[in-house]
C-alpha cells in the first residue's frame, strides 16, 4: 500500500487533535506516514499517541532551525520524503501555517494542492465549502503529489492501534529555507481555554454584547462547554476581544461540532468563517438577524438574560 | 525602494457567488468585481512604505481584461504604474499556475519588495505568499500586522493564535498584510483623475516567455469534478424568549447529545 505523508501538528509534547483526524482519513488512502518536525526532543513523547491512530511509521526530524525559521523546514523535510517514499498524497492541517507549508511544497514538487477540504474520500477526492459555505464542491489534484489541507473536525478521530517504527531524518535547509529568520515569539495571551481553529466548541459574542466587559458572559458559557471563545469584527474592531479570536472571512475559520454565536448578525464575512459548523445556536433579538438562517436552533430574546440562564443550565447538567 | 503591490478582481463578496455550469470556474460575469478587499490594505502599506523610503510602487495583476478597474482603482490611491497580466490562456488557472505565472512577471520587474494580502475572498487560499516566496527563493514574511523596513531589513510582526511572532529577512522579500495593519485610504478626486495617464503595461504568456502548455485550464494541477449549491440548510427551529430561553437551548444540546 502507497504510503500517506500526515504532518503532525504538536505542541508541549502532546498531539494536536486536528493530527489524529489526520491519520483517520489517511487511512483511508493508503498506508500512514507520521512526519514530526520539531526541535529536538520534541517527537519522543508524541510516538505513542500516533502509533494509536494508525500511524505505521513516524518519521521524526528535529532540528534547532524549526525555532528559527517557520515553514522551510517541513518543506524541506516532506520535499524529501515525497521524492523517496512516492506517496498517494500528503495531508496537512488547514491551519495558517499547515497551508503556508502545502503551499511551498505545491510549487517544488509541482503539485496539485486543495486547501480548506471538508471531506477525503479513498481515492483523494476532496469535498470543498467555497463563497461563504454558498457551493460545495469536489476536486481532485491532477499533477503530481496531491496535497490536501484538512479543516479541523472534518473527520471524527477514531483509533486504529499499531506499532508504528520510527525513524529519523535530517532538515537540510537551503539559503532561500533560511531567508526568514524568527527574531522572537511573543504570547500576548495565554489561557487554559482550546485553541479557537480547532476547538470542537465555540462561542462566540458580537456586537450585541455592548461593551468589553461584557464577553465575560461569552467566556463564562465558554467555560461551562469547554469551549474556546471567539467574536465577530465589529467587537475585535471595537477593541472588545482580541483580533486573534476573530471569526470570519478576515480571521478564524472554524468548523467545530458546536458554535454558539451570541449578538451576532450573521453578515456574509462572518458566515464565511463558521458556516461549516455542524451545529449552530444563535441568540439575538431581532427575530430578522440573518444569523438564524442558519441556525439549526435559536432563541430571539435578549442575550444578558438568555446567556446567563444558559450556562446556569449546562453547569447543572454538566455536575 | 521599488515595491510591487499585488492585486486581485474579485466577485463582490456581498453579491451571490457562483461556478460556471460549463467549466466550474469562477463566474466573473454574473456579478460586480470588486477589487479584493484585502488588496486595499496591500496597496495602502505600499503606498506608506514608498512616503517613508521614496522610490515607485507597480501594481501587478493576472486575470481578465475588466480588471483593468482594479488596476485603476490601486493607482489612483497612489500607486505609480502598473503590469497587467492577461490572457485568455490564462483562465481557468490554479493557484500553482497563478504563482508560476505572478513568479515571471515579477520577474520582469526590479523589485525590494513584493506586497500582497493575506487571502483573496474568492478562492481563500492564503497561499499566494508562500508560493511566490518559494517560486522566487525570497524571504516570506506573511500575515504582518506590522512592518518596518530599515535599510534592507525588512521585519514584520506575523499575526499568531496567542499573539505575534518577529520574523525578519533582507530585500528582496515578500511580505503579506492582515487587514489589522492599516486603514486604506479613499481615492481623491485628484487621484482618480491621475490614475488615468499612469502606463499600464499588458504582458502575455508569451511575453512573459512560459510555455502555453502548462497554462490555464487544461493544465491545471486540481479541477473541480462537481459542483453542487448549498443544500438549503434545514430549516432551524427559532423560538422567541418567553424567560426560559436558556433553558431550552440547554434542552436542545441535550437531546443532540452535545452536553
Ligand atoms: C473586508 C471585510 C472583512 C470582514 N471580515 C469579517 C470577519 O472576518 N469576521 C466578522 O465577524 N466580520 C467581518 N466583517 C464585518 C461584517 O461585515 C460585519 O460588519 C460584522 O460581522 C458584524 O458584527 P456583529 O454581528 O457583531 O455586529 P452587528 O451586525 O451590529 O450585529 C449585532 C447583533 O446583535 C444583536 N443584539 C444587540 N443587542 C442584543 C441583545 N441585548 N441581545 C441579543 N442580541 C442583541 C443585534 O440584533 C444584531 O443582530 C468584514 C467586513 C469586511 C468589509
Ligand atoms: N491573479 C492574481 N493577481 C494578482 N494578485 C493575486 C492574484 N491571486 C492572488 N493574488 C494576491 O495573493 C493574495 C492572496 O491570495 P490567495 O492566496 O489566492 O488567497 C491576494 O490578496 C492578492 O494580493
Amino acid at each position: 500500500m502507497a504510503a500517506v505523508l500526515v504532518l503532525v501538528e504538536h505542541a508541549e509534547g502532546t498531539v494536536k487533535k486536528v493530527t489524529l483526524e489526520l491519520l483517520t482519513a489517511a487511512r483511508r488512502l493508503g498506508d500512514p506516514v507520521a512526519v514530526v518536525v520539531g526541535t529536538p526532543g520534541s517527537a519522543a513523547p508524541l510516538v505513542d499517541k500516533l502509533g494509536e491512530y494508525g500511524a505505521t511509521t513516524v518519521v521524526t526530524a528535529e532540528s534547532d532551525d524549526v525555532a528559527t525559521h517557520l515553514v522551510t523546514p517541513a518543506v524541506a523535510v516532506l520535499a524529501s520524503l515525497v521524492a523517496s517514499e512516492a506517496p498517494a498524497a500528503v495531508l496537512l492541517a488547514s491551519s495558517g501555517e499547515g497551508k503556508e507549508i502545502a503551499a511551498r511544497l505545491s510549487i517544488r514538487t509541482r503539485s496539485g494542492i486543495l486547501t480548506d477540504a471538508v471531506g477525503l474520500e479513498a481515492d483523494g477526492t476532496a469535498t470543498q465549502s467555497i463563497f461563504g459555505g454558498a457551493v460545495t464542491v469536489r476536486s481532485r489534484v491532477r499533477t503530481g503529489t496531491p496535497i490536501v489541507t484538512l479543516r479541523p473536525n472534518s473527520v471524527t478521530p477514531e483509533a486504529a492501534p499499531t506499532q508504528a517504527t520510527t525513524r529519523s531524518v535530517d532538515v537540510t535547509l537551503d539559503d532561500a529555507g533560511r531567508a526568514a529568520t524568527v527574531l522572537e515569539r511573543v504570547v500576548e495571551k495565554k489561557g487554559s481555554r482550546p485553541a479557537l481553529a480547532d476547538a470542537s466548541i465555540v462561542v462566540s459574542g458580537g456586537r450585541g454584547l455592548g461593551s468589553g466587559d461584557n464577553f465575560t458572559l461569552v467566556e463564562g458559557l465558554a467555560d461551562s462547554l469547554g469551549g474556546a471563545v471567539g467574536a465577530s469584527r465589529a467587537a475585535t474592531d471595537a477593541g472588545w476581544y482580541p483580533h486573534q479570536n476573530q471569526v470570519g472571512q478576515t480571521g478564524v475559520t472554524v468548523s467545530p461540532q458546536l458554535y454558539v454565536a451570541v449578538g451576532i448578525s450573521g453578515a456574509i464575512q462572518h458566515r464565511a468563517g463558521m458556516q461549516t459548523s455542524k451545529t449552530i445556536i444563535a441568540v439575538n433579538k431581532d427575530p430578522e438577524a440573518p444569523i438564524f438562517e442558519l441556525a439549526d436552533f435559536g432563541v430571539v430574546g435578549d442575550l444578558f438574560q438568555v446567556v446567563p440562564q444558559l450556562t446556569e443550565e449546562v453547569g447543572k447538567r454538566r455536575s | 525602494m521599488n515595491i510591487v503591490v499585488l492585486v486581485k478582481q474579485v466577485p463582490d463578496t456581498w453579491a451571490e457567488r457562483k461556478l460556471s455550469e460549463s467549466d466550474s470556474t469562477l463566474d466573473r460575469e454574473s456579478v460586480d468585481a470588486v477589487m479584493n478587499e484585502i488588496d486595499e490594505y496591500a496597496v495602502e502599506e505600499a503606498l506608506r512604505l514608498k512616503e517613508a523610503h521614496g522610490g515607485e510602487v507597480t501594481v501587478l495583476t493576472m486575470g481578465p481584461e475588466k480588471a483593468t478597474e482594479t488596476i485603476r482603482k490601486a493607482l489612483s490611491m497612489g500607486a505609480d504604474k502598473a503590469l497587467h497580466v492577461s490572457d485568455p490562456a490564462l483562465h481557468g488557472s490554479c493557484a500553482v499556475q497563478t504563482a508560476e505565472t505572478l513568479a515571471a512577471a515579477l520577474r520582469t520587474v526590479p523589485h525590494d519588495l513584493v506586497v500582497l494580502g493575506s487571502e483573496s475572498t474568492d478562492a481563500r487560499l492564503s497561499v499566494m505568499a508562500a508560493m511566490l516566496s518559494e517560486a522566487l527563493g525570497l524571504p516570506q514574511l506573511s500575515g504582518a500586522r506590522k512592518v518596518e523596513v530599515d535599510g534592507s531589513t525588512v521585519t514584520i510582526e506575523r499575526q499568531t493564535d496567542t499573539g505575534f511572532d518577529r520574523v525578519q529577512g533582507s530585500t528582496p522579500a515578500v511580505v503579506s498584510v492582515v487587514e489589522k495593519i492599516n486603514e486604506p485610504r479613499y481615492p481623491s478626486f485628484k487621484g482618480i483623475m491621475a490614475a488615468k495617464k499612469k502606463p499600464v503595461t499588458t504582458m502575455t504568456v508569451a511575453d512573459l516567455g512560459l510555455d502555453p502548455g502548462t497554462v490555464g485550464l487544461a493544465n491545471a494541477t486540481s479541477e473541480v469534478v462537481e459542483q453542487t449549491p448549498r443544500p438549503p440548510r434545514q430549516a432551524g427551529q427559532i423560538v422567541k424568549d418567553e424567560g426560559d430561553g436558556g433553558a431550552k437551548i440547554a434542552e436542545f444540546l441535550a437531546a443532540q447529545k452535545l452536553l
